[in-house]
């Protein structure tokens, strides 16, 4: 049989449709897709695929039951080493992970790894009557610390051991960065919620309004019975660049504009959290963070919206398929730009004029790439003499965050690095005994798998911990 | 869901609660708060505690009705319940080394300022307690200052009630006449802080202020909080949920302060109008 060179394309809503709405982007494969894409594998004996998945799904195996139409078995083995498929086979970058291994790609495009991943997940939410795992508890109790994908991956592997596990979450919703940062139109949260649900339904609890830290510390959580804890408490207060004009109002930090139209709703018609909607908006940044605010402040409505990043194209951390569909709705990059100014309106003869104080436009100024940093990035360097306005009235910082104090100032004994992040082994232990970390609490703001593989290395580690206790 | 175990209005537009959530009641401490949600569909409100009772497991809440959602979490009653309640948060009122303090309050900020002078009190320190209302229909617990105070000065700005004028009259008199304050705690509106803060300059009496900015997630996630404090010629971010409340008077900027504040306040009245239609149709 001919093999299909190229991977089947996944419907998606038209670029000058989905500009205006929150539905999902892309559609899903159906089942015709599914099982032509499937044929496509070629059930490699070594499954370089398997190596470049942090959460090691076993992607070969799922496949060939895809094949044979045998959706429950495929959900049952992507099961067993991942906790969330549906969010996974939206958000993780494959191209760089398990597809970037497959044989297939040498050659042709790699077989469309997430994209069945994420049909198989779709298949078992709609079923009514769902194959559930069968589980033994063993008696310990195991507390975790936030509902992020770190936190609800190291919950569902110690529930499947049998564990007894509760889950804190500080926000009044489970799912962390999964519900409060990453977009309706790119995850919708009824997705997330069953992924809950299903954690659930295998025994974890999930308390909401408990903030470790401030409502209960980690030595409570020890005290009220739990044998060990998990932290993963996601990454913190959002960085500005220290120029001038960053309080003036319709200046948002990317985590506050995405909680306030994800989490509260803002984008909505008449939500009850305000937002800034329309006008023309600037987001500084190139992370996929970037990318799903100017596409979120796109959909609420912005006439214009730029991307301003201080690098070029080749140096643009976000996922090439983010980027590729934001251009295509028209966001406009302005690469090689670096801001050094927020401008704000001042009636000089009026203090009470209430435009007072609202952005009205960014000074930039030009860069040009120059010799490589400690990381092997080409550094930008600013063009003298090249500033220039540009005309906005929203500017929003995506230039990642640093590490949240609340438990690491209420935990004796617990050591961060120098940025605050919390020290841990290639284990996910700290250096308090039963206590495991993972995720952006320990790296800074990485990606969902990542932080999802972390949560795996550490149910792990506390299985065997708490297995020799 | 957290039950609202009593009510009680204190004046036509403010209103005093305690909310059954054992775990805040033990831990919170004067100067911290909370964020509630009045709904499912609500928006996240932060508010100062105002009292505990650790043993019933309640938290007192003294709120004033300016928006849409405290509007809404007027209509609830005695025995109803609240979708979310969250805390404490923020760092609790420094006490430490101070033996003589003044506790300037003005309006609803009276509430917060209230377990803040019971707590000095309770540790021994020389209270005098300065409060200040609009008039004498807006005055709220000047029998809880007065147990609490050594001294206490009532204000009114219209003379309806008490003394005439300003809270910062009674506070200059007091520093001309020679009064060594170790510490002055001010907790009301931005402008009242500002101008606490510049009465007490002269003196060199430390101010610590109790900022009240917009908050969503009140944890340190989403930064929407932040304020800049001139500190050494350098404007400093700061955090007023993970840093605060309290700050240095003298170090934060009031002026970005307000006006940041005003930054929804367009959609803000027209929401809570909206609300107020709702009620007055059902």
């Amino acid at each position: 049989m001919a093999l299909d060179p190229k991977k089947h394309e996944m419907p998606t809503q038209a670029p000058e449709v989905r500009a205006h709405n929150f539905n999902e982007v892309a559609l899903g494969y159906t089942e015709e897709m599914a099982v032509a894409e499937a044929q496509r594998c070629l059930n490699c004996k070594n499954m370089p695929c398997v190596a470049g998945c942090p959460v090691n799904v076993n992607i070969p195996g799922f496949i060939s039951r895809i094949k044979e139409k045998d959706y429950e078995g495929a959900i049952l083995i992507i099961s067993r080493t991942s906790t969330l498929p549906a969010v996974c086979g939206r958000v993780c970058p494959q191209e760089t992970q398990c597809e970037s291994k497959c044989t297939m790609g040498i050659k042709f495009e790699p077989v469309g790894i997430g994209r069945l991943e994420r049909f198989v997940a779709d298949w078992y939410n709609s079923q009514e009557e769902k194959p559930v795992l069968p589980i033994e508890p063993n008696g310990h109790r195991v507390a975790v610390v936030g509902s992020g994908p770190s936190g609800l991956t190291c919950a569902g592997d110690l529930a499947r051991l049998g564990y007894k596990v509760t889950v804190f979450e500080a926000l009044h919703t489970a799912g962390g960065v999964l519900v409060y940062g990453i977009p309706e139109f790119r995850l919708p949260k009824a997705i997330v919620a069953q992924e809950v649900e299903t954690l659930k339904k295998n025994g974890v609890d999930i308390e909401t309004n408990v903030v470790i830290g401030k409502t209960l510390t980690i030595d409570e959580l020890f005290e009220m019975g739990y044998e060990a804890v998990f932290i993963g408490s996601g990454a913190g207060l959002p960085n500005f660049m220290n120029i001038p004009g960053e309080s003036l109002k319709g200046v948002y930090s990317a985590n506050e504009f995405l909680t306030r139209s994800n989490l509260m709703k803002a984008y909505r018609d008449n939500p009850v959290t305000p937002i800034m909607k329309g006008g023309k908006v600037a987001v500084v940044g190139g992370g996929n963070v970037a990318m799903d605010a100017a596409r979120t402040a796109l959909r609420l409505g912005a006439e214009k919206v730029y991307i301003v990043y201080r690098r070029s194209m080749d140096e643009l951390p976000a996922r090439r398929e983010e980027v590729e569909h934001a251009m295509e709705e028209g966001i406009d990059f302005r690469l090689l730009n670096n801001p050094v100014e927020i401008l704000g309106y001042n009636n000089p003869d009026d203090p009470r004029d209430p435009k007072n104080g609202f952005v009205t436009g960014m000074r930039c100024i030009r860069m040009e790439l120059g010799e490589p940093d400690a990381k092997g990035r080409r550094r930008p360097v600013p063009i003298p003499g090249s500033e220039f306005t540009l005309d906005v009235d929203t500017v929003i910082m995506a230039i990642g965050t640093s590490p949240n104090p609340l438990i690491k100032n209420t935990t004796a004994g617990l050591e961060v690095n120098k940025h605050g992040g919390i020290i841990v082994n290639e284990a996910g232990l700290t250096s308090r005994e039963g206590v495991y970390a993972g995720g952006d609490a320990v790296t800074g703001a990485a990606t969902v798998i990542s932080a999802m593989g972390a949560g795996k290395t550490a149910a792990k580690a506390i299985d065997e911990y708490l297995s020799k206790k | 869901m957290y039950r609202i175990a009593s009510k009680k209005a204190l004046n036509p537009t403010v209103t005093q609660m305690e909310i059954v959530s054992p775990l805040v009641a033990k831990k919170a401490k004067p100067g911290q708060f909370i964020i509630l949600r009045v709904d499912e569909e609500g928006e996240r409100i932060p508010l100062t505690v105002a009292g505990t009772d650790p043993e019933k497991g309640t938290v007192k809440i003294i709120f004033q009705i300016v928006g849409a959602t405290t509007e809404k979490l007027n209509h609830k009653e005695e025995g109803e319940f609240i979708q979310d309640f969250v805390g404490p948060l923020g760092v609790a009122t420094h006490t430490e080394g101070i033996k003589k303090v003044c506790i300037v309050g003005g309006g609803v900020g009276c509430a917060i300022a209230m377990p803040v002078a019971q707590e000095f009190h309770r540790l021994g320190a020389e209270v005098t307690s300065i409060i200040g209302f609009r008039n004498k229909d807006l005055l709220i617990l000047e029998d809880e200052f007065r147990e609490c105070s050594d001294r206490l000065v009532v204000m009114t700005d219209d003379g309806s009630y008490a003394r005439h004028g300003n809270v910062t009259v009674p506070l200059k008199e007091m520093l001309e006449a020679g009064e060594k304050f170790d510490m002055i705690i001010t907790i009301g509106p931005l402008i009242m802080m500002k101008f606490v803060t510049l009465t007490a300059k002269p003196f060199g009496v430390p101010v610590t202020v109790s900022m009240n900015p917009i908050m969503i997630d009140g944890t340190g996630m989403c930064g929407g909080c932040r304020l800049t404090l001139n500190r050494d010629g350098e404007r400093i971010t700061k955090f007023a949920c993970v840093d605060g409340p309290d700050f240095n008077g003298y170090e934060v900027d009031f002026d970005e302060a307000m006006s940041r504040g005003r930054m929804y306040f367009d959609f803000e009245r027209k929401a809570h109008e909206e609300t107020c239609n709702l009620f007055k149709k059902a």
